[in-house]
């Protein structure tokens, strides 16, 4: 048995990526098997798909070295305000204002394109003698035994590693050949995602309206332009996904509002249905689920990259310690202590993300009324406030060292 | 006899009930399940130890390559493949002849190279060996002679070389945990693993230590915390296991 690389990597997203360059910055190797092929990956055209990217997520990006290709093209997100709107009526007079004064870090976070920060990942990985990317590929099997991982490829091809991880998805194909079972909660909602270009500028700030049916993010992009994520429940999204460009945005008019003049439909349309699908297990001996493969979760507050990446810092920082003691970085042992630290955040959020959800997605008028005043409350109460946009910015927790801008 | 000819006499029924052993040793939630929680621990603090002495890249993935070392008290191989993958040149050493082959399948599964003998200290002295590096852990509680073993380490040692020492303190409170805790209400170790008037204090080592002619320059305790389940290095808590590091003067 030879082996080809320490870690063999399904999926070639951005967590594949970004956990090989975490890998490869302390000396361990990776291949990268990807279903699609390196030239679908690398559009360079504008698509409307953007990240709310963390202030962690930032400085994990910045030691990786890809925050300097991207830094241009990013857009600080200074304030963000929450309200409870209901159509027809207005927002409601309470609403809850993040301001990043409040938190000593700088800005809240960075919204970035996904194209720019896609092609940065593939240029880092490309340039790195430690990582073998090999797309498009699909894996057939996989066999775990006592010293190794297999992988054979489509055609007949087997990579070895000690360590195989799953960066593919919440349908995890690496996740069901290992046996793992998943849970799920399916929210009978689907995110309309697109872009817009507005007359106003933005002034770095992002909204997040809560509505009966969903919330209604506005996001900001470069120049004068934000990102929508935009909820519904499933039967209606599938309606208002299948119109022209025209009635989707006399549909989304009176829900934007005025306040950034004229808005005008930039680039394409996305739907995603939006569900809860959590694995059993993270991690068994010498196999670790990263990303949706671990946690598909609903992206409220745009936190399925920003999960993603601690994911990728976590479980590169538990591998390189082991590596650094001579442990068997595939050991049971080892991979468990990937699972106990990002189990406990991880269940802590879904749960809080799926609470907020349910709360907000009503319009029971008792419930209503609750919201409504809750959000006053957390105005009111600075302190709280502080927990809240920190929480949001990703700063709390148990931190690995990538997020809080240190090389492991 | 190398590690290769011992591998060759032995038959197929032997090859299998070793693969069986060494599957024993190895399972982090079997009979073995102490040694592997502490392993990271114990490792931990040697890696530190051996890096500080030689000068070596604590970040590095094969720090110890050039290194010649000893595992006295090897066993399965839970601190020589370790060693072997940081890059040191490995010698495991084991009174128990049984342990041998066990270590060797061990090490050829992970494809490691490691010298595996059925031996002790003073044999290795005999066919004149020499190390930087002795790793002497939860041993010297077993052994007839525990003067008579660090003679033949301090022997074994190449002037500037280190000696990392473990063992389990002797107090009521060692008795309470290493005996009646781990051996009969945790069953973590077979009954009589231990004896506790065999236990050494840090001062009784440091005194046997000395007399072999080396100097201690480190000790630490490995604590165990309940809640947590876990261990971890302590400046202050001997009470149970210690760790100590000597060096040959130049």
């Amino acid at each position: 048995m030879k082996i080809d690389a320490d870690i063999i990597i399904v999926g070639g997203g951005l967590n594949g990526p970004a956990l090989a360059l975490a890998l490869a910055s302390g000396g361990l190797s990776s291949v990268i098997i990807d279903a699609l092929p390196l030239a679908t990956r690398r559009k360079p055209a504008f698509d409307g798909r953007a990240y709310a990217l963390s202030l962690t997520s930032v400085q994990m990006l910045k030691v990786l070295g890809i925050w300097a290709a991207v830094q241009a093209e990013s857009q600080p997100m200074l304030d963000i305000k929450v309200s409870d709107g209901k159509p027809g009526k207005g927002a409601a007079p309470q609403h809850v204002h993040f301001d990043h004064h409040e938190i000593s870090e700088g800005p809240m976070g960075h919204m970035l394109e996904d194209r720019y920060l896609r092609a940065a990942l593939l240029d880092a990985v490309k340039a790195s003698d430690l990582i073998t990317q090999i797309a498009p590929a699909k894996v057939e099997a996989q066999e775990i035994s006592a010293s190794h991982a297999e992988v054979t490829l489509e055609g007949g091809k087997t990579l070895c590693g000690r360590v195989l991880v799953g960066c593919d998805g919440r349908r995890s194909g690496v996740a069901m050949r290992a046996g793992i079972a998943r849970a799920g909660h399916d929210y009978h909602q689907s995110g309309l995602v697109c872009a817009v270009s507005h007359q106003q500028p933005h002034n770095s700030v992002a909204y997040q309206q809560f509505m009966p049916s969903g919330p209604l993010a506005i996001l900001p992009l470069k120049g004068n332009h934000s990102a929508i994520v935009w909820t519904e429940t499933t039967a209606r999204a599938a309606v208002i996904a299948a119109m022209s460009d025209n009635d989707f945005m006399a549909e989304l008019h009176p829900r934007f509002g005025d306040f950034l003049g004229e808005i005008k439909l930039k680039g394409k349309r996305f739907s995603y249905p939006l569900n809860l699908t959590v694995a059993n297990k993270f991690a068994q001996a010498r196999l670790a689920l990263v990303g949706d493969a671990a946690h598909g979760i609903h992206y409220l507050a745009g936190q399925g990259l920003n999960l993603g990446l601690r994911d990728v810092a976590v479980l590169a920082e538990v591998l390189l310690e082991a590596a650094r003691r001579g442990e068997d970085i595939g050991n049971a042992l080892v991979l468990a202590r990937y699972a106990q630290w990002r189990g406990v955040d991880t269940a802590a959020l879904t749960a809080s993300t799926d609470l907020i959800n349910k709360l907000f997605s009503n319009d029971n008028p008792l419930l209503r009324a609750a919201r409504v005043a809750g959000l006053g409350i957390v105005n009111a109460i600075p302190a709280a406030r502080r927990d809240f946009i920190r929480e949001a910015a990703g700063l709390t927790g148990d931190l690995p060292r990538l997020l809080k801008g240190l090389p492991i | 006899m190398s590690a290769t000819d011992s591998r060759n006499t032995i038959d197929e029924a032997e090859v299998a009930k070793f693969e069986a052993m060494a599957a024993e040793w190895w399972d982090p939630t079997g009979k073995f399940k102490p040694l592997h929680m502490l392993n990271p621990t114990r490792l931990e603090y040697i890696v530190d130890q051996i890096a500080a002495e030689f000068g070596r890249d604590r970040k590095s993935l094969k720090p110890f390559e050039g290194l010649r070392l000893l595992d006295i008290g090897c066993g399965g191989g839970l601190l020589s493949e370790p060693m072997a993958r940081l890059g040191a040149t490995v010698v495991g050493a084991d009174a128990a002849a049984g342990n041998i082959p066990v270590a060797q399948i061990h090490a050829e599964q992970s494809g490691l190279e490691i010298d595996y003998r059925n031996t002790m200290a003073e044999a290795l002295v005999d066919d004149g060996e020499q190390f930087d590096v002795i790793l002497n852990m939860e041993v010297i509680e077993h052994v007839a002679d525990p003067q008579a073993m660090l003679n033949a380490c301090e022997t074994l040692l190449k002037p500037g070389g280190l000696m990392i020492c473990s063992t389990i303190n002797r107090n009521p409170k060692s008795y309470m945990v290493a005996i009646i805790g781990a051996e009969r209400v945790m069953r973590w170790l077979p009954v009589g693993t231990h004896e506790w008037d065999k236990f050494i204090t840090p001062d009784e080592l440091f005194k046997l230590i000395e007399a072999a002619g080396m100097e201690p320059v480190d000790k630490k305790g490995f604590a165990f915390n309940p809640l947590l389940w876990s261990w971890s290095i302590s400046e202050r808590d001997l009470s149970v296991n210690f760790v100590t590091t000597s060096v040959k003067p130049q």
